[in-house]
């Protein structure tokens, strides 16, 4: 066992440029990430928590290399996102992938629940033979406990919980050992919720999966996640374990996130 | 799907027949005796009441429909009032110059247009897509039959390439004929694929901002291969549907044109019957065309369904 971090996020910051205030003044920037450093071990679980607005979307595309920072660097099993060429940025990308918020829009409704699972083996692995393909994404249909038959359907003909489960087959499809979920269940109805967040958990035991789990909901991430970090502004104001940062918060405002949790009071 | 077939046909069936319902009763209802255009002013009252026995026109008006139709489906169209000649033999004629102008039209501004078009998506807001949609612009603004007289004075005049204007038949050899279409051609295409860039331009800068684009690049496809598997074939809709209207003008909307190029098409065929009220000829063409409009917006449908697979089911 070497101690290199599965996934080392240090220093990132990200800012976006408004719109001019007349056509000579320089475009005012706004600082969404100031300075965020994370790290996670292999088959770790770990949660940014944060109100819509506080940067944790940015934080998940910037992780997924679909954003480039303004500064500071992400790195993978220690190789800087960043510095790699095209060529090597998409090696890597078998070892990251992802699952978004909505079901319904990030798949492409026009190709079959098997070309959507199928098309990461065919972008990151070409040498991969056609009927080893096929036997892949039968399997991963299985482990997400989709029928066989879904693979010739089209995403229109499954519901929401049904299309996030295809969504976590095609991330989970090329093996990654870093599977970033920004908010997989918020759009989803709550009975749905806790059969995604079940195959989640279970998913991760059998394959040894690290999750970073975005989300707004501290009762999903109580449920999913080891580790919790509280992002508000753009900067990590608390981070620990989840038991004890939901039992006693420090931060104040993890006091107010925490505070705002519906609870449910058990019996006996 | 095939349930969605069956019943996109029985729509396309039930439209053709109202439209060829609405054409008869219009033309009906508009004033002018056919009888009276034929034998001129002096005519005899009786004289007249023969010849409109003779034409069919004292029949009762559901009558007159019913024998119209019977011979529009078994090929009769008629005969021309004007020229005494069967109708389906002018159509003939003409349909062979105009259907070919208006397909090789289509063809040049589709090929012109969807790569301007998702160069200028991919590109959005760089030097390129500036410069792409500012020559888009001017053709947008540019007036078809303007832009026919620059062709000639370039290619015809200054460059002896290409004839002028006229159309010396197929008869003339299949290269000869081409030749001859090649300046309308252009003329009509040029304006229409700059209106086509622009709509393929903001389809696919749609589609490009969908989740499922995203995904694609965050699933590690390459930039060109999100956009060509994903972005584009999902920016198609409205493009095609614009394709189909575009060609249902081309079809008959080009009487300015062929008046440039003095080609004997359907547009200039409908423009001297109206002139000369020849009202049998007027009413095919009109049915022909509403027809046509009709067959084409059924095929543009069909290709919708074939582009996104949830139309299927929705139906409607």
């Amino acid at each position: 066992m070497n101690d290199t971090p599965l996934l080392q996020v240090s220093g990132l910051v990200r800012e976006y440029a408004l719109p001019r205030p007349h056509p000579f003044a320089a475009a005012p920037r706004l600082r969404v990430l100031h300075g965020i450093d994370l790290a996670m071990a292999k088959g770790d679980s770990l949660a940014i928590v944060g109100e819509s607005g506080s940067g944790k979307s940015t934080l998940a595309r910037s992780v997924l290399a679909l954003e480039r920072p303004d500064a500071g660097s992400v790195r993978l099993d220690g190789m800087d996102l960043f510095a790699l060429s095209r060529r090597e940025l998409r090696a890597a990308r078998r070892h990251v992938q992802a699952v978004f918020q909505d079901p319904y829009g990030s798949l492409d409704p026009r190709q079959t629940v098997f070309r959507i699972v199928a098309e990461p083996i065919a972008a990151l692995e070409p040498r991969t033979a056609r009927g080893e393909r096929r036997d892949r994404v039968a399997a991963i249909l299985q482990a997400v406990g989709l029928p066989a038959a879904a693979a010739e359907k089209y995403p229109h003909e499954f519901s929401g919980g049904q299309r996030q489960r295809i969504a976590i087959a095609r991330a989970l499809v090329t093996r990654p050992a870093l599977v970033v979920a920004d908010e997989p269940v918020s759009a989803l109805d709550v009975s749905v919720q806790a059969q995604v967040l079940n195959l989640m958990l279970d998913l991760r035991e059998k394959l040894g999966l690290a999750w970073l789990f975005i989300s707004h909901d501290l009762g999903v991430v109580r449920v999913v996640t080891e580790r919790v970090a509280v992002l508000q502004h753009g900067r990590i104001v608390e981070q620990g374990r989840t038991a004890d940062v939901l039992a006693a918060p420090q931060h104040p405002y993890t006091q107010a996130l925490v505070a705002a949790m519906p609870r449910v009071r058990r019996r006996g | 799907m095939t349930f969605y077939l069956l019943r996109r046909v029985a729509i396309l069936l039930a439209t053709l027949l109202a439209a060829s319902i609405v054409v008869f009763v219009v033309l009906q209802v508009l004033p002018g005796d056919p009888a009276a255009l034929i034998l001129g002013t002096g005519a005899r009252e009786d004289t007249l009441a023969a010849l409109r026995h003779q034409l069919g026109l004292d029949a009762p008006m559901w009558l007159r429909y019913a024998r119209w139709l019977g011979g529009l489906l078994s090929g009769d169209f008629g005969t021309s009032f004007t020229y005494h000649v069967p109708v389906a033999e002018l159509v003939r004629q003409r349909v062979l110059v105009s259907l070919p102008l208006a397909l090789f039209a289509i063809l040049l501004s589709t090929a012109i247009a969807i790569p301007v078009g998702v160069a200028a998506a991919a590109r959005r807001g760089g030097a390129a897509d500036a410069g792409l949609m500012g020559v888009a612009q001017i053709g947008v603004a540019l007036p078809n039959f303007w832009l026919g007289l620059l062709l000639i004075l370039l290619f015809a005049v200054r460059l002896p390439w290409l004839p002028a204007s006229g159309f010396p038949g197929w008869d003339a050899g299949l290269w000869a004929g081409f030749r001859a279409l090649i300046l309308p051609a252009l003329a009509l295409a040029l304006p229409q694929a700059a209106i086509l860039a622009r709509v393929t331009r903001a389809a696919v800068i749609d589609t490009l901002g969908e989740d499922f684009v995203r995904t694609a690049r965050a699933k590690g496809l390459s930039r060109p291969a999100a956009l060509w598997r994903h972005a584009v074939p999902n920016a198609l809709i409205p493009v095609v549907t614009l394709i189909g209207l575009q060609f249902s003008f081309l079809l008959a909307g080009t009487v300015i044109i062929e008046n440039v190029f003095t080609l004997p098409g359907l547009g200039r065929l409908v423009f001297q019957a109206i002139a000369q009220r020849d009202l049998i000829v007027v009413q095919d063409l009109v049915v022909l065309l509403a027809g046509s409009v009709i067959v084409v917006n059924f095929l543009v449908d069909l290709a919708a369904a074939w582009i996104d697979p949830r139309l299927r089911r929705a139906g409607a």
